[in-house]
């Protein structure tokens, strides 16, 4: 039933006629719109109130040293920055939004993650989890951030620390994050366990289990 | 979040369907409800949701999330679709979609925000919100087991309300923000001593509404001593205004 790019079957509905087309030369991945300055939030689960004094940052699982930073620590790490677009499963995408912090490289540079290393399984503070490849994090690709439009992150956005891996749906950019587990495996995390999907490339629209 | 971790009981999903638009209804100006029937349905808890996807004829497609306002013993699949001015989904499912109609979703998906009747919950919600409580109240109508809930609405106004009979007859406490009630209750937000005695001694309390809605909600709670691990939350649109239900 399911295509490579357009998942079930293709139907036209009875007039519809569509009124959130995106602008002439801008593509947005299939299923999308532009939310335009909108950030919605979305949580399942109540916004905790982090102290960054109290917060730490640990990578461990299949690496040659496991390591955790505290909030001073990452920001003594060479500081860089995302400028690019995000695309949430809910169907919004927001364009050219600029995020800071440290490129997960640095992290995983300094643990050495062991050849056995598939995956890796992303937990935050308030038990939430997710799951990644571990090439989707590499190589420029995922970063610990802390601002927003040169803005300290909000509360409700993940603040004052949060996952960034813009390539994937923003389910997989976890908010509050606080530790990354190398696997030899891949390991669902809560929205995958609850029928969404392992990897989410919104260009291949990866919303659920299945696609 | 941890106590569903270490759950093994999955949610029901289910694929793609060609659904069939049997009924639909206009509660208010600002709203529809449309009830279709699904071929090869796969039964849902309450709580879940579907994706609803339009097609134009040039292909673009657009699609979003609605709770699912029926129980599964419900012969068709319920949604209450609020309409938004800019929401061409939800515009056009209020404006165009007619009786007869085809419609592509897809369904159920989540597995968070489900409650099945089986342990006391409290439920409480703001506005089109209260769409997947009523999913509870009528599967729990449907089972006997009304005994095990307690809910609390809000609206602005009592015409507001989706499905306000229904919520008023299971004995929900109904709280109006911009009107006074019929018991007197002048306008006013729910408050924490409107909230204490609804929650129970445990189980969990599911908290649907706008962004705004649901983290002043949260914030009552834990100030009431009710364990954060206990509180799961659907809200949806970005802070301080209304958009599409999104899971």
């Amino acid at each position: 039933m399911a295509g490579p790019t357009r998942k079930g079957d293709s139907m036209a509905t009875r007039g519809f006629v569509g009124k959130r087309r995106p602008p002439e030369g801008i593509k947005l991945p299939p299923g999308q719109y532009d939310v335009g300055r909108d950030f919605p939030v979305l949580t399942a689960e109540a916004t905790p109130r982090l102290d960054p004094e109290r917060w730490t940052m640990t990578v461990d699982g299949l690496v040659a040293r496991e390591h955790t930073w505290t909030w001073e620590d990452l920001h003594l790490l060479p500081q860089s920055e995302y400028r690019g677009d995000i695309h949430c499963v809910t169907t919004w995408s927001k364009f050219d939004t600029r995020f800071g912090g440290v490129s997960v490289d640095l992290l995983l540079d300094t643990v050495e993650p062991l050849p056995a290393a598939t995956h890796v399984f992303v937990t935050s503070t308030t038990g939430y989890t997710t799951n990644l490849p571990l090439h989707e994090i590499r190589d420029g690709k995922a970063w610990i951030v802390w601002t927003h439009e040169d803005k300290p992150l909000p509360r409700e956005h993940g603040g004052p620390v949060r996952l960034l891996v813009p390539r994937l749906y923003f389910w997989k950019s976890a908010k509050w994050v606080t530790k990354l587990t190398l696997l030899d495996h891949d390991e669902p995390g809560f929205w995958e366990r609850n029928g969404y999907h392992d990897l989410g490339d919104p260009w291949l629209e990866q919303r659920y289990q299945g696609d | 979040m941890t106590e569903y971790l270490r759950g093994t009981r999955r949610a029901p999903t289910g694929g793609w369907r060609h659904a069939t638009v049997r009924e639909i209804l206009h509660p208010s100006p600002r709203a529809v409800i449309l009830r279709l029937e699904v071929p090869d349905r796969i039964d849902h808890w309450p709580g879940q949701h579907y994706v609803i996807r339009l097609t134009a004829e040039d292909g673009y497609t657009a699609q979003r999330s609605y709770s699912v306002a029926s129980p599964a013993s419900d012969q068709l699949l319920e949604f209450y679709v609020e309409r938004l001015d800019d929401g061409e989904v939800s515009s056009f499912l209020a404006d165009v979609a007619e009786v007869g109609d085809e419609l592509e979703i897809r369904g159920p998906i989540g597995g968070w925000f489900v409650w099945t009747a089986d342990a006391p919950m409290f439920g409480i919600a703001g506005g089109s919100g209260v769409v997947p409580l009523v999913s509870m109240l009528r599967h729990a109508v449907h089972l006997g087991r009304t005994d095990l809930m307690t809910l609390a609405v809000s609206a602005r106004t009592l015409a507001d309300l989706p499905y306000a009979d229904e919520l008023v007859a299971a004995a929900a406490v109904v709280t109006l923000s911009r009107e006074i009630s019929d018991n007197g209750r002048a306008a006013g937000r729910i408050t924490a001593a409107e909230v204490a005695p609804l929650v129970p001694p445990e189980g969990a309390c599911f908290v649907c509404g706008s962004t705004a809605f649901s983290g002043a909600v949260t914030e009552m709670l834990t100030s009431l001593g009710v364990d954060v691990q206990r509180i799961r939350i659907e809200s949806f649109g970005p802070t301080g205004s209304p958009a599409d239900l999104i899971a």
